[in-house]
């Protein structure tokens, strides 16, 4: 059990690591880097705290602790990708319009320019 | 560039280079001076030349956004430009520019939104491969009870449409494979299609993108989208 907690823990201090590097060479905006900070933190402290842990394995009925604490991992990073993809179909339609509005633009501009 | 304002002749193409000349060619023959808009989905062929130097005009999108997308840039600059039908036109050869005027015949008198040209009707001639040929079929039965009416040829892209389907298409219209969700988002405004028999033609070159692992991915995107626009229909919300 210690030898999977510590590995949790050392996975969680790894992504905060991590992500604040991205965050400070701008390769993750300030926003979408809250997410994974919060998600890294909260299996942090579940990891250091036994209590804590065992506390939460009760509340979800689970007689393993370190199983809940996968558990609560694997929803807290479901839930991320879920955000995540949310943020990329928006994006992505954006992306879409903005190209067509471009290629738009282009036809009248060339309309405007064209000699007659 | 384009100034007549009633009918837009509309040719999505991506690497048809060897082809959409001789198809806004045969075009011009059949309609004279008819406007033909070309977009191009960013090809990496010389299609944008090719069909330049045909005589038609280009929409040139900066990056590559699929059939979908393709058509509804074309969509949105014919809405913007005025039009009141546009006839879209496959740019590798499969549709007979013959039969454009009876598409178009078919809009102006039955003021249906959309008319569909069917592979299907009346004994036309038919090129398809036995997957497409299932998966037409299988697209048929499921959209019997949705649209009310059997539609024979739902992944037909020899479609023409009026300005009231141009103003909804402008707005929402499928990305990927858009030929039988656009059935399911006109039904969602209560607008009406017609099908028409018309004559195809096996590609003039190149192949088609749908491969036999495709398929299965083209059916469940197919089928999703489906969902999700019977989803949106007013009886369901």
């Amino acid at each position: 059990m210690d030898r999977l907690l510590n590995f949790t823990t050392g996975m969680s201090v790894l992504l905060i690591v991590l992500v604040l590097a991205s965050v400070r060479r701008a390769h993750i905006r300030v926003e979408y880097s809250v997410s994974w900070l919060l998600a890294s933190v909260v299996i942090l402290v579940l990891s250091r705290s036994r209590t804590l842990l065992q506390a939460t394995a009760a509340q979800l009925g689970i007689a393993d602790p370190p199983v809940a604490l996968m558990l609560l991992a694997g929803c807290v990073f479901v839930i991320i990708f879920y955000r995540f993809s949310l943020i990329i179909s928006k994006l992505k339609d954006d992306n879409i319009a903005l190209a067509q509005r471009v290629a738009i633009l282009e036809y009248h501009l060339q309309s405007t320019i064209a000699p007659k | 560039m384009l100034s007549d304002r009633l009918l837009l002749i509309l040719i999505p193409a991506f690497n048809e280079a060897a082809a959409v000349g001789s198809v806004i060619e045969s075009v011009r023959a059949t309609i004279p001076g008819v406007p033909i808009l070309v977009v191009d989905d960013c090809s990496l062929d010389g299609t944008v030349s090719a069909a330049k130097a045909a005589g038609a005009d280009i929409l040139s999108l900066p990056h590559h956004l699929g059939l979908g997308g393709a058509v509804q840039a074309g969509y949105k600059l014919a809405f913007e430009l005025g039009f009141q039908y546009v006839i879209r036109v496959d740019g590798d050869g499969q549709h007979e520019a013959l039969d454009i005027p009876r598409i178009f015949d078919a809009l102006r008198d039955s003021g249906c939104e959309m008319v569909i040209g069917s592979r299907y009707m009346n004994g036309s001639a038919v090129y398809t491969g036995p997957l497409r040929s299932l998966g037409i079929h299988f697209f048929r039965l499921i959209l019997r009870p949705i649209l009310g009416k059997e539609v024979r040829d739902p992944t037909s892209g020899f479609v023409g449409v009026n300005r009231n389907a141009l103003q909804v298409f402008s707005k929402s219209f499928p990305l990927e494979y858009p030929e039988i969700e656009a059935l399911v988002v006109l039904q969602r405004k209560a607008f009406r299609f017609q099908e028409i028999s018309c004559r195809f033609h096996p590609r003039k070159t190149g192949k088609s993108s749908i491969t036999p692992l495709k398929s299965i991915y083209y059916i469940v995107h197919v089928l999703l989208g489906v969902f999700v626009n019977v989803l949106r229909l007013p009886r369901f919300r």
